[in-house]
């Protein structure tokens, strides 16, 4: 397996510290006048979402980590896993809820999502910036208003909560922006 | 023109007009030119240093691209050289960065007869003709740590250090040595904190880092005449109070070798010619290195070293 110095330190290297894999986020050379050289780094702990301060001395080696990003259709939940298929080979492979994290309620099925894979196991699941869903309670608002003045909220099929115009009704399907959870239009 | 063509113009007249500057600074004070080897068949031996390994296409080796003109230079001065400057290229591997590339532009410097003091105010003097009028603050290693983090380099055990380090810096190397935890904590957190408009000078460095200076005791504690000189967060020179002893200097290499074995590090065979020449005589003299790229960054605003380098 491939093996990384601190000099192949740049943002989005991952490698194995500590038996987990990590990404780096930022990473300064710092070479005090005469004495010893470090990498100052931010990385990130792909398994748990932190993200460290840690400081390398300059030189150091790690292994790489076999991870890799892979964009995949979501087909469907049973109550422990979402399920999902690398649509040009057809496998199939199994997210816990630890991978899925607060993204569950972004999954629509059929959309392509892109996901983490640790030695072949989702790590983390990523749903595409925009999805469509199906509203199915929301108050029914007055008719005709278009100011959209605050709006309401409406719950939509997979379980989240958007803000929405006033105008928006049960029934209808709208598009979502899944990094700021906002309404953009009705689709 | 292109846009393209007039910045790479600006880029190389502004350069040019820099060299030119420094070679004038240097002739009104009647110091000598001289450009000594780049290729030589002897490294230093500093254990944080790494050098470019020369060998021919047929793998001969062949020496090592100079990290420093110092071992050359000062053999020229117990030769008899008297003041002397030296503008040229030199080469340290793995060391990349916004304000490190491995070949850079080095300008260093000996005053012979001159105290630190009279250097310090020379290499002011340098960096206000290149940069303009600026004002310069003098202050000492240990008071530059106690008024920006509060800690006495002189009075801290080492565990207290590691903890103070870590608890400021985040997540450390286990086994640092204490003065690796100073000047990691000086770089990311005292000198980032001088006002970038000064020139800074710190003198009085701890005895442990003296690398080629003297040593002297001042008001109870072993310092080393050495100063470092920061300005708009970089450090710009570094400069010595040059040690002449030949014994010491030898005593010091042989530790660094021995610092080197304990970190793994490849042995570098001591300069013996270097020594030979301090034993003949290294007449008292001050010296400085300058890294001359970072300071035409000030001048150019530049973000980056290599936009002001010819790569």
């Amino acid at each position: 397996m491939a093996s990384y110095t601190t000099n192949d330190f740049r943002s989005g290297l991952k490698f194995m510290l500590d038996g987990e894999p990590v990404s780096i986020v930022e990473n300064n050379f710092v070479r005090p006048g005469k004495g010893q050289a470090f990498a100052k780094t931010k990385v990130l702990f792909l398994l748990t979402g932190r993200i460290v301060e840690k400081t390398f001395k300059s030189g150091e080696s790690f292994k790489s980590a076999d991870v890799m990003e892979t964009d995949m259709e979501y087909l469907y939940a049973d109550g422990e896993f979402w399920h999902f298929m690398d649509s040009a080979t057809f496998e199939q492979v199994a997210a816990d809820a630890k991978a899925v994290g607060e993204n569950a309620k972004w999954l629509t099925e059929q959309d392509t999502c892109m996901l983490t894979l640790f030695n072949g196991m989702p790590i983390l699941v990523s749903p595409p910036n925009f999805v469509v869903q199906e509203v199915t309670e929301t108050d029914p608002g007055l008719k005709g208003d278009t100011s959209g003045s605050g709006g309401k909220p409406a719950t939509l099929a997979s379980g989240a909560v958007v803000r929405v115009p006033l105008f928006v009704q049960i029934g209808e399907k709208i598009k979502v922006d899944t990094r700021n959870g906002e309404y953009v239009s009705r689709a | 023109m292109s846009a393209k063509v007039n910045n790479l113009k600006n880029k190389l007249i502004k350069r040019s007009g820099f060299i030119n500057r420094t070679r004038q600074f240097f002739e009104q004070r009647t110091v000598l030119e001289v450009d000594t080897s780049l290729l030589r068949e002897c490294s230093v031996t500093d254990p944080y240093m790494s050098a470019f390994k020369v060998s021919n296409t047929l793998g001969k080796h062949c020496g090592f691209l100079q990290t420093s003109p110092e071992y050359a230079m000062k053999k020229l001065i117990c030769a008899g050289s008297g003041d002397i400057f030296q503008l040229s290229k030199m080469f340290r591997a793995d060391e990349c960065g916004p304000m490190h590339a491995a070949e850079f532009t080095m300008l260093e410097w000996y005053r012979v007869g001159f105290e630190l003091d009279q250097l310090i105010d020379e290499v002011c003097e340098y960096i206000q003709q290149m940069l303009g009028s600026r004002e310069c603050q003098k202050l000492s290693y240990r008071e530059a740590f106690i008024t920006h983090l509060d800690i006495d380099p002189y009075s801290i055990s080492k565990a207290q250090l590691a903890a103070e380090a870590t608890q400021i810096l985040g997540e450390l190397p286990e086994d640092l040595l204490f003065d690796n935890y100073l000047t990691l904590l000086f770089s990311e957190k005292v000198e980032t904190q001088f006002k970038p408009q000064l020139i800074t000078v710190i003198n009085e460095f701890p005895a442990s880092q003296a690398s080629l200076a003297k040593t002297k005791l001042s008001n109870g504690i072993q310092i080393a005449e050495r100063f470092e000189v920061y300005c708009e967060g970089m450090e710009l020179a570094n400069g010595f109070d040059e040690l002449t002893d030949a014994k010491v200097q030898l005593l010091r290499f042989e530790q660094d070798n021995q610092l080197r074995k304990q970190f793994g590090h490849e042995l570098i065979d001591i300069d013996d010619g270097f020594i030979e020449s301090l034993i003949l005589g290294l007449p008292q003299c001050s010296g400085v290195a300058l890294g001359i790229d970072r300071l035409m960054m000030i001048e150019q605003s530049a973000q980056h070293i290599n936009d002001v380098l010819l790569s």
